[in-house]
């Protein structure tokens, strides 16, 4: 696989049939629902549960706005990855994603991370271990999911830095 | 203890000009002390799922802090647990802890004690 930035654009290309599924797993994988654990993760309280007050307002309101705005974030990378449409025989494949969408990969990825992490509820040092191999089970290939999105992560939040300082100029 | 508290306005000056200045209208009502504003705190908790850029670009973005400043917090977090991001009226406290979860960062509001 690689991935660098052009233009205005992310690019990942040669990526292998493998690591394109587990792209095309993003959306559903950060979708909490069936998981009581990650729902909870994905709308924590804004008290330490004394304020029942603003809990509950918070429920009200703010809940429902928070909703909208991850689905917002899966639906528009759901889109992006429809460019992984029939390749999924292809050797190789490559994804572009626009630099106006980096915000909603950034959060379809941290959604997915966190879902998938209450899942399975790691533990600090595996979340830590990211030399862990081979992949022998579903925890595992979960935990290589969670390394992986998070590697993403890493390069979009490089790269829009540089965006933004470009941006300005 | 007494949990009334008496407030007491602004005056309210009438025809206010150079010559004729009337007595100031003061006005007071009694408010709870729940009602008043005392400052309120933004705390972000750790999360080992969160990655430390990620964190620190949060806290940039949320309250315009320098990166420096941001990443000083991120630490504080990451070694403490937890950080004082903000503190002062409660709206304003609110609206950060709602970006905040917008980013899905664990924040809290807490009455400064």
């Amino acid at each position: 696989m690689e991935i660098c930035r052009r233009n205005d654009e992310i690019e990942i290309s040669e990526l292998d049939p493998f690591l394109a599924e587990l792209l095309r797993q993003i959306p559903a994988s950060a979708d909490p629902e069936g998981t009581p654990a990650a729902e909870k993760r994905l709308f924590s309280p804004p008290t330490s549960g004394t304020e029942t007050e603003i809990c509950a307002e918070w429920k009200l309101y703010v809940e429902p706005e928070l909703r909208r705005l991850f689905q917002t974030a899966t639906e528009t990378v759901a889109a992006d990855l429809e460019q992984l449409d029939g390749n999924e025989k292809k050797i190789a494949s490559t994804l572009r994603i626009p630099s106006k969408h980096a915000d909603a990969w950034l959060s379809a990825l941290n959604q997915a991370r966190l879902v998938i992490a209450a899942k399975y509820d790691f533990t600090d040092g595996e979340l830590g271990d990211h030399f862990r191999s081979p992949i022998g089970s579903r925890r595992d290939l979960s935990l290589f999911q969670v390394n992986f999105y998070g590697f993403l992560q890493e390069f979009i939040l490089r790269e829009l830095g540089g965006w933004e300082k470009g941006s300005g100029d | 203890m007494d949990k009334n508290v008496t407030v007491t306005t602004f005056p309210i000056w009438k025809n206010a000009g150079p010559s004729t200045v009337d007595k100031p209208t003061i006005e007071k009502e009694t408010r709870s002390e729940e009602d008043l504003d005392l400052p309120w705190q933004v705390v972000v908790h750790n999360d080992p799922v969160n990655l430390m850029s990620y964190v620190t670009m949060v806290f940039q973005r949320v309250f315009g802090y320098p990166r420096e400043k941001a990443e000083r917090h991120m630490l504080e977090v990451h070694h403490n647990g937890r950080s004082i991001l903000w503190s002062g009226m409660r709206e304003r406290a609110e609206l950060y802890v709602q970006q905040l979860h917008g980013y899905l960062l664990l924040a809290t509001l807490e009455k400064a004690s």
